[in-house]
Order: C-alpha cells, then structure tokens, then sequence
C-alpha cells in the first residue's frame, strides 16, 4: 500500500527535484538535501557554511546544500513520498522512526551516532510578558484562573509534543537528571535501559492538569512551534507561551528585550531533536560518505558553538559550561527514562484515540 | 439522434469530445478516482469510526455551518453589489468592479493572515471600542473635559473574532463575495428594462416587480453564484487556517483535520474525511442544480 503511493508522488518529488538533483555528479560538485523541522533555519544557514568550509579543506570537493524546513511530521512524510532527502535532522524520534518503517533508513540509526542520534538538544520553558504580570513561576501556575497559555498543537507540532510532554512529566514529577555533568549523563543513561514499567502513564494528577489545561486555558492551538511564537509576540494572545526554549530566545530577540521575559519551570524536558542518513537516498546517489561526514561535524567543537550561539543546547559538556549564563542549569528528566521512549509515548497521548483526542471529547 | 451524430455542421465533435474527455480524466476524474481507492483501504468499520468521531464531526459541524452562513451572507451582499454596479452610475464604479475581483487574485494565506490582525483584541476592528473611547477621551481632555467616558465604555463595539467562528465566517464571506457577484452581474446587463416598465404599467409597485419579474429572471445564476460560493467555503484552507483557533471540536475545521491525519501518517483516514467533504460537497451542489432546473421549467412551461 505504501508502495504504490511512493512510486505516484515519487514521480512527482522527483519531477520537482529534478533540477536540483540532476544525474551528472562530479566530485568536485557535491549537493546536499537536508530535511528538517521548522527553528532550525538559522542553525542550519550557519552549519552548512561551517561544514563546507571543512569538507572543501579535507578534500577539495565543494559541498552546496538545499535546505527545506516544515512541521516535523510533515516534512517525514515528504521524504516517505519520495522527497530525496540526504539527511532528515527533524523535531522527534518518532519522525525518523516513521522513516524507518517505510524502509529508507536502516534500523539502529540511534545508535548510529554519539547521544540518541541527537547532537544537540533543548528544552521547553515559558515566555512571559515583561515583569511578568501573571506570575507565572512553575507548571502548577498556568491553570490559574484567568491564565492564557498558548502552546503549539501536539497533533502537528513536534514542539507541541515536546510541551505536552514537559507539563505531564513536570506535573507527574518524574526523575529528573542534572545533565550538565558527566554523572548525571550516566545515570539519565543507565535510567533509560533500566527502566521496565512507566508508572507516569497513570498519573491522576498530570492526567486531570493536562485535561483542565488544554480545555480551559489554551485558546488558540497553532499548527507549528513558530506560528504559536507568531500568536503569543505578535499577535498578543495570551500570558504565557510553552514553547522551545530556542523559539523563546528567538521572540526575545526578534520582539524585543524589554518586552518578554524567560521563565524555566522548576523541572522540565530533555527535547531530542535527532539526524539520520536517509540510507536509501544515499546510497542511490553516492552521498553516503559526505552525508555521515556533515551529521557527525555536528558533534564537533565549532558546531557546538554555533549550536549554543543560537540558544540550541549543546551536548559537549565544555560548551555546555561555557554557556551556562543563557542556558542554565535546569534538572531536566529524559523521554526514554520517564516515558519508555517515542513510540511507547506517541502511542498513548498523541495516536488517535490517544490522551490528546480523548481530552476534547464531549463528556459521555 | 444517429442521424445527426454522423452529420454535423460544425466539424471536429470527434476530437474537441476526445480532448475534452482526456482533461477531465486527467485533471478531475484521476485524482478523484485516488481518492476514492485511497480510502477504500480502510474496512468499513474502521472508516465508520474514522469519520463519526466526535472531533471530526465537530469539525464538519463548523466547515459545512460557517461556509452555509457565509454563503448566505454573499447571497445577500452579493446580489445588492451587482445590482449596484449595474443599475447605477457613480463616480468610481469602474474601480469598484475591479475591486470585486480582488479575493480572486489576493493569495488566500494574505487575506487570512491580514483578517486575523484585524480582528484581534488590538486590532484595528477588535478594539475598534476601546480605541473610539480613547479618541474621545483625548478629544474632550484637549477640551478641557478629561476622562468624557469610562475607558471600557464602548467594549460592545469591540469586534474581537480572531480564533472564535465568527472569523471564520467572515473571511469565508470575504473568500466567496466575487462568486455572486460575477454570476448575477451578467444576467442583470443583459436585463432589458423594458420589462420592469411594462410590469409598472400594469400597475406592479416597485416590490412586486422586483418579486414576479426581476427575481425569477436572475435566480438561477444567483443561485448557482451561491453554491459556488459555498462549495469554494468548504474546501478553503489556506485563509481560514489563520483565523480559526484550531481547538479540537470548538474551532477547528475539517480540512485541517485532514492535514492532521496526514502529519500523522495516516492516509486513509485523511482521505476518508475529505471523501465526506467531497460527497456531502456534491450531494449540496446537485440539490441546488435540482432547484435550479425546477424553476426554469416552471418559468417555462
């Protein structure tokens, strides 16, 4: 069934690609397709220049690159349907693991690479209006009455996912890690292999806040992390945005210091945003070597920077130090330690029939 | 019949049928044709579930009621605008007519987008009140009378719709206008007044002759402007996804709904979805069709 859907738009995305792509590849002309989710424009201007740069050094060959940026989900499904991605560097596991299953990237890729196959991570916390008038300090303040909190939708949205995640692990109190230090990395790490049962599932509490929140207090669910940042700055709905921590910098920045204010909850996510190879895609057009090449330079120290520069988490634990007065320390518990991983939770809160759905169902 | 299949006075049936043939199955039939098997991949009761789902009931509930409101609101302004533009003449009408075409062009994503900042809270006609109650304040404060009404005194002409149905329905009308407009206009120039005379000198008084000679002579066209309109409603996405709220079963519409499904990985069950748009779409336009050419034989026979 998938089959015949990829060859028909299959057709299509090679149409479209067709001139970006075409047969002739000389070494010295190397392309690039990165997929990816919908912050990351900025990051990936500067990575890809970084990476050029580098590659041109080690072997003379120029690398150029196409960039396309989207909702997570929809940019999985693209590259289901026949989009010739070299890499996929999206907003969840659970996206690549779509990929996976439609058979274009090889099982095993999150051991493929150092930390989850995630080079740098991130959070969620909350922007506030200046001075912030609400009062707005952990998770337990945003169903107070008369408090308006706009989040991307968890349907659509992989920082919707995110968030949902944060409020019910916040709520729920899950084990939380400092991931700053070397210790803490391995005990968040030993936690995810060790864990059997996922008691969190059944939280009454994160359950009943979860369903008063999204009810009563979120009047507007944007389909994407970057148009929920558009309704909360821009268009001035709300007292509270739940959100990427790097979206919120980037309303800071782009609004205006004076006018937001960033505000960490006293515990919340370790976001995961992972790369791949597109194996299939690859090795039909003989990247494969340039391809793992770029994944794993954003390992590296200078990628690091830049990953820190624009308010991304870095993995490297000196980089981490080095920009800990814009990226504090916050104890922060892990997917695969609180919540059993991608598919265990999209499962159970975002599947159809899931949490999400049952939330707004009419009372029976 | 066969007589005249072989002999026709203008030549080329065979080829001008074959291409015409060829287009629609390219452009309409295949892709509805996709659709169809699409969803057939789904058993019944799983399609069955999939679209009585509360939440996509709802959000039918809200496409199939904001577009018919907003057709019905087009039916109305619309028909006004063409008479209009057509009975009288007035400085500035040409642009005006050309103004009419202006949702035609405008990308739909701008008209939503633009709409939405209108119609929040600071908008320039969501705090349209509070922004009239400041003008007179300052107004009487530089006359000598600070503070003239309370600050919150015209709240009521607030229009803060951004995120409620209420928006949607007003860009709906916004998306849909021209459609009346443009079918009901041509039928009016053709009009031959004339016969509104002859109706006066029977001694017709202005509202029956519009009733029994005008109406019956322009609703079939305003009729099928109408439709189209409200056929044009339910499928928008790109204008009313910026205004809607997107709240499951409150504001959010079904073709989001579909792009939903889709982000999920789930085909079948978007496609399900659209096919209840595209049948119930269908089902719409053919009893409007129907009425249609029941009035004409009546006026006919």
């Amino acid at each position: 069934m998938m089959l015949t859907r990829r060859n028909l738009v299959g057709a299509f995305g090679a149409m479209a690609a067709g001139a970006a792509f075409g047969p002739a590849r000389a070494a010295a002309d190397i392309k690039l397709l990165n997929v990816s989710y919908d912050p990351t424009r900025e990051l990936y201007t500067e990575i890809n220049d970084g990476f050029a740069a580098v590659w041109k050094a080690k072997t003379g060959a120029t690398v150029t690159f196409e960039q396309s940026h989207g909702g997570s989900g929809k940019q999985a499904r693209s590259v289901i349907d026949g989009l010739k991605a070299d890499v996929v560097t999206l907003a969840l596991g659970w996206d690549i693991t779509a990929i996976e299953k439609a058979g274009l990237i090889k099982s095993g890729w999150q051991t493929r690479l150092p930390d989850n196959a995630a080079p740098y991570t991130s959070t969620v916390a909350f922007l506030v209006r200046k001075g912030n008038p609400k009062g707005i300090k952990d998770w337990a303040d945003l169903t107070r009455p008369g408090v308006q909190v706009i989040t991307p939708s968890p349907k659509t949205s992989g920082g919707g996912r995110w968030a949902f995640l944060a409020v019910w692990g916040g709520i729920a109190k899950a084990k939380t890690f400092d991931l700053t230090t070397p210790d803490g990395n391995a005990a968040a790490k030993s936690a995810a292999e060790g864990a059997t049962s996922f008691p969190i599932y059944d939280n009454a509490e994160a359950k009943s806040f979860i369903t008063t929140l999204y009810n009563s207090h979120v009047p507007v669910l944007d389909t994407g992390a970057r148009g929920a940042t558009v309704s909360f700055a821009q268009k001035q709905i709300g007292d509270v945005l739940i959100n990427w921590e790097n979206e919120l910098w980037l309303a800071k920045e782009e609004f205006g210091a004076d006018k937001f204010e960033i505000v960490y909850p006293a515990t919340s996510i370790l976001g995961e945003p992972p790369v791949a190879v597109v194996d299939a895609v690859v090795d039909q057009k003989g990247t494969r070597a340039v391809a793992e090449a770029y994944l794993q330079y954003l390992y590296t120290p200078e990628a690091q920077d830049v990953i820190a520069q624009l308010h991304y988490r870095p993995r490297n634990l000196d980089a981490v130090k080095k920009y800990s007065a814009d990226l504090p320390n916050v104890p922060l518990f892990t997917i695969d330690a609180a919540f059993g991983g991608w598919t265990k939770a999209h499962t159970t809160f975002f599947a159809d029939g899931g949490v999400f759905d049952s939330l707004y169902k009419p009372a029976q | 019949m066969v007589a005249a299949a072989k002999r026709r006075v203008i030549p080329g049936f065979g080829l001008t049928l074959g291409y015409t043939l060829v287009t629609l199955s390219c452009f309409v039939l295949l892709p509805l044709g996709a659709l169809a098997v699409r969803t057939a991949q789904l058993s019944w009761p799983e399609f069955w579930a999939t679209i009585t789902d509360p939440v996509v009931v709802a959000a039918y509930r809200l496409t199939f009621g904001a577009s018919a409101v907003a057709a019905l609101c087009n039916a109305v302004l619309g028909l006004m605008t063409a008479w209009v533009l057509v009975r009288y003449r007035f400085p500035g009408r040409r642009l005006l007519d050309a103004l009419i075409d202006f949702p035609f062009a405008l990308p739909t994503a701008v008209a939503g987008l633009t709409f939405s900042n209108l119609y929040l809270k600071d908008g320039w006609i969501g705090g349209f009140g509070d922004r009239l109650a400041g003008l007179v304040n300052s107004a009487g404060a530089s006359l000598g009378y600070p503070a003239l009404i309370p600050s919150d005194s015209l709240g009521w002409l607030d229009f803060a719709y951004t995120n409620t149905p209420t928006g949607i329905v007003l860009v709906l009308i916004f998306v849909g206008l021209p459609f009346v407009v443009r079918s009901v206009q041509p039928v009016l120039q053709e009009w031959d007044a004339e016969y509104e005379l002859a109706a006066e000198s029977l001694g017709a008084g202005p509202f029956t002759t519009f009733r029994r000679v005008i109406f019956p002579e322009i609703f079939p066209a305003w009729l099928s402007g109408s439709s189209l309109a409200f056929a044009r409603a339910v499928g928008e996405y790109g204008s009313v996804i910026f205004i809607a709220g997107n709240i499951p079963g409150k504001s959010q519409i079904a073709p989001l709904l579909i792009v939903q499904k889709l982000d999920d990985f789930q085909y079948a069950q978007a496609t399900a979805i659209g096919m209840v748009l595209l049948l119930a779409s269908l089902a719409i336009l053919l009893v409007m069709n129907g009425i249609e050419t029941w009035v004409r034989r009546r006026q006919t026979a």
